[in-house]
């Protein structure tokens, strides 16, 4: 049988501060196909943090088993074979860029895993022009803005080569249009690169591309299934914390209301043509 | 006043000067600072003089930038020069009054050492303004990378690590202190008024939030770290190779030319 990429089967963790009968992830299980797009969203404390540091192998865990492209985490001979291919992006893009170069820092990752000099040089060019930043290559990291510094860290990673890239709610941090830039460099590096995303996060409109969302509330998975079906499933989202994107919001409400809309569309222009059509059939 | 600390003080103009390979920059300046010292009369000064003003035009950074860094020294300058005018005897008394005495020898002493700091301080200045703080890391790691035949090796790459993330987190945490003091401020915390005591008690409550999240970055960018495969200094390449040009065979043959003459003063 050919297994997914990621198999996460039964999987329990519990922190050491947590009190008893309360765990971060409780009997998870799900699987990851290679070059996916998948979100997980949650509300704060829904463990969503949690699962992807168990997926890197930074958590183990409790119970359970997760592996990665045949490499079972909780061996910590795997580790580095396992973070060469999958890359975690954190929330502060502050505190994951180490060094005072931008060309120098997405170096980095690459230097650590021994490449040859001129094949670092070509995929730190390579990793800043797909995040779109080539042009402050020289700069400094401190110079530049919020969604500007998380690209950066997002190339560090790229320029690895993973086949998988894990964020950790990278645009939790930002500005809407340094949240934009990133989710824009997320996208095109799943559609044109074929790399596996997996996006945490609780901005719900950032689903929108994803082939995939689930929902996580309490550390268990409350919702899995294309951006759509989840969208139209209020109740779950509203018990999980999430706030429903004004669009949606809407839809639901026009609903409720007797008018015979999709309300599972999050972008405002599918918001607006669901209405017209709707409106202009009758 | 705190947003206006520049780090390192690297000026580009992308002159020969910049692109000598830094390891050798380094050492060079070193020696012609080790030189400056060593340096017996006023031959040996004028030929060092000439030698840093060449270099400094060379570097193409404005003179006036390499006067400012003189400024906060002329104190200095002036009190070495001072006590070498009062306390040098011999030669011709020019002037005496009371228990002062001014001799032609005390005068010409006192130009020396004077010249000497100001030598001292134009060429440093030269290596901060043409070279990068990593340029000078780097610089630093490879000149001590022979240790590793002692097994300091790892050491060696530690320390330049430690030196490269201080580098990147003085602007970050220069900033977060900016921040800590306005929310400090607006709590009403006076950090202006009063005594040495009491304005030292004030930076309390700056300094314990900043420790406090320095060790939080410190925990997170160790975790980021650990993301990108870092394992120490074993089995890791570097980007960038520092490789020395031509322009660095003519700076060392100046160097040793510089360095010669002046141990040719000394000994006749």
């Amino acid at each position: 049988m050919q297994s997914s990429f990621i198999e996460v089967k039964n999987v329990t963790y519990k922190y050491d501060e947590d009190v008893e009968n309360q765990v971060a992830i409780n009997n998870v299980s799900l699987s990851i196909e290679k070059g996916s797009f998948t979100v997980i969203l949650g509300h704060n404390g829904s463990g969503k943090s949690t699962l992807a540091k168990l997926l890197n192998g930074m958590l183990k865990p409790d119970k359970g088993r997760i592996v990665i492209d045949g490499l079972d985490t909780s061996k910590t001979e795997n580790e580095y074979e396992i973070r060469k291919r999958l890359g975690l992006v954190f929330q502060n893009p502050d505190n994951q860029i180490i060094c005072t170069i931008v060309e120098e820092d997405v170096a980095f990752g690459p230097e650590n895993l021994g490449i040859e000099p001129k094949e670092i040089r070509k995929r730190v060019d390579e990793a800043l022009s797909l995040v779109g930043m080539s042009d402050f290559a020289k700069a400094a990291p401190h110079q530049l803005s919020g969604g500007q510094k998380q690209r950066v860290a997002l190339a560090g990673i790229l320029a690895m080569e993973p086949e998988c890239i894990v964020l950790d709610e990278p645009t939790a941090m930002l500005d809407p249009i340094g949240r934009k830039e990133v989710i824009n460099a997320i996208t095109r590096l799943n559609k044109e690169k074929n790399i596996t995303v997996i996006l945490i996060t609780h901005f719900m409109e950032e689903a929108e591309n994803a082939d995939r969302v689930i929902i996580m509330n309490k550390g268990e998975i409350v919702a899995d299934s294309e951006p759509l079906k989840v969208f139209s499933m209020s109740d779950v989202l509203k018990s999980s914390g999430l706030s429903l994107p004004q669009t949606t919001e809407l839809l639901t409400l026009l609903k409720n209301g007797g008018l015979n809309v999709n309300s599972g569309i999050i972008s405002p222009k599918g918001t607006a043509d669901e209405i017209f059509s709707v409106i202009s059939g009758r | 006043m705190i947003k206006n600390f520049t780090l390192g003080q690297y000026f580009n103009t992308a002159s020969v000067i910049h692109k000598l390979d830094s390891r050798f920059k380094l050492v060079e300046i070193i020696a012609l600072i080790v030189f400056i010292f060593l340096a017996p009369n006023f031959v040996g000064i004028g030929i060092l003089s000439a030698a840093v003003l060449l270099v400094i035009l060379l570097s193409k950074v404005p003179v006036t930038m390499y006067l400012r860094n003189l400024k906060p020294i002329i104190a200095i300058i002036i009190l070495t020069a001072l006590l070498n005018i009062f306390y040098v005897s011999g030669g011709t008394v020019l002037f005496s009054w009371w228990i002062f005495t001014v001799t032609s020898e005390g005068l010409l002493k006192a130009a020396f050492m004077a010249t000497r700091i100001v030598l001292m301080i134009l060429i440093s200045s030269v290596l901060t303004y043409t070279t990068t703080p990593t340029e000078l890391t780097d610089a630093i790691e490879s000149l001590l990378s022979p240790l590793r035949f002692i097994g300091l090796g790892e050491a060696v790459h530690t320390l330049a690590m430690m030196m490269t993330i201080a580098l990147r987190f003085i602007p970050t945490l220069t900033d977060e202190t900016d921040k800590i003091m306005s929310a400090q401020k607006a709590r009403g915390a006076d950090m202006e008024n009063g005594g040495i005591f009491k304005r030292l008690k004030a930076l309390m409550p700056i300094l314990i939030p900043l420790l406090f999240s320095s060790v939080r970055r410190a925990n997170e960018l160790a975790e980021a770290m650990d993301c990108r495969c870092y394992t120490g200094g074993k089995g890791r390449t570097r980007m960038k190779k520092l490789s020395p040009t031509f322009y660095d065979f003519i700076a060392i043959i100046f160097t040793v030319v510089i360095c010669a003459s002046i141990i040719f003063l000394r000994i006749f």
